[in-house]
């Protein structure tokens, strides 16, 4: 599934850690086959997810560890998200209606709504206390 | 190296422009909310965002022009925003933007576009 060259880095729960993250994606990315298009693309999904686990899997608690991996296979950049938290239950995902948000003045859910039309792939999945998020764009 | 968010106001008669700078993202979103926090306090309703040097926005940064775009408009103001690159206003599109913002191609059409309410 993934090429045995990858890179990971570990980083804490806290959007404090928002730019060195993207900063790590787009050091990789930009050694790959892809144009700045999808480079921008792949960093903000990588964003949307991070901050997801932050939020969601995490409740802002700064002291949580979110592992990140990447790497390239078969015609494919990949990025997988990896944390011990509440799990995200992605059957139960709807996407978000903007005008009915707006009405009703919330904020946010549009994250997963955005990673979904970034990327060509995404899956979720829960071995033990472990919850990650890989996902793949077509290079 | 950390690239800030910084935002500069400017007045133009009742119109106020704000120029966001840098990386809208999820540690960086607060600092727009209390500018249209401080805005809506001192009933400054009409507003432009110049988004001619943001580089990047994240979902965050939308969810905060979604907080207060009903509250600003039923106070018979509203949010345009001007000057985006194509990055910026992709993510905009993405999110279905353009059919609920006012979302101008340049400060100056923005401002015509108050003037001509008027």
């Amino acid at each position: 599934m993934k090429d045995s060259k990858s890179h990971s880095i570990n980083v804490s729960s806290s959007t404090q850690h928002l730019q060195e993250v993207r900063s790590f994606v787009q050091t990789y990315v930009s050694h790959c086959d892809v144009n700045k298009d999808e480079i921008a693309e792949i960093i903000l999904a990588v964003d949307e997810a991070y901050t997801n686990i932050i939020k969601h899997a995490y409740k802002n608690e700064p002291n949580h560890t979110i592992e990140i991996e990447l790497g390239t296979s078969s015609g494919s950049f990949w990025i997988q998200l990896s944390d011990t938290g509440h799990h995200f239950n992605a059957d139960k995902y709807q996407p978000p209606n903007l005008l009915k948000r707006i009405k009703n003045k919330e904020r946010g859910g549009m994250g997963v709504y955005l990673i979904n039309k970034l990327m060509d792939s995404v899956e979720y999945s829960s071995t033990g206390k472990t919850n990650t998020i890989l996902m793949r764009k077509r290079i | 190296m950390m690239k800030s968010f910084t935002i500069t106001k400017r007045q133009e008669e009742h119109i106020t422009i704000l120029e966001i700078n840098g990386e809208l993202d999820a540690h960086t979103a607060f600092k727009l909310e209390q500018q249209f926090k401080n805005l809506i306090e001192i009933e400054a309703y009409h507003i432009i965002v110049n988004c001619s040097n943001l580089q990047y926005i994240a979902s965050a940064g939308l969810g905060v022009f979604m907080a207060y775009i009903e509250d600003i408009r039923n106070l018979g103001g509203d949010i345009k925003l001007s000057d985006m690159t194509g990055d910026v206003y992709h993510v905009f599109d993405l999110l279905g933007f353009p059919s609920l913002y006012d979302i101008h191609k340049n400060e100056s059409e923005a401002l015509s576009s108050y003037k001509n309410q008027k």
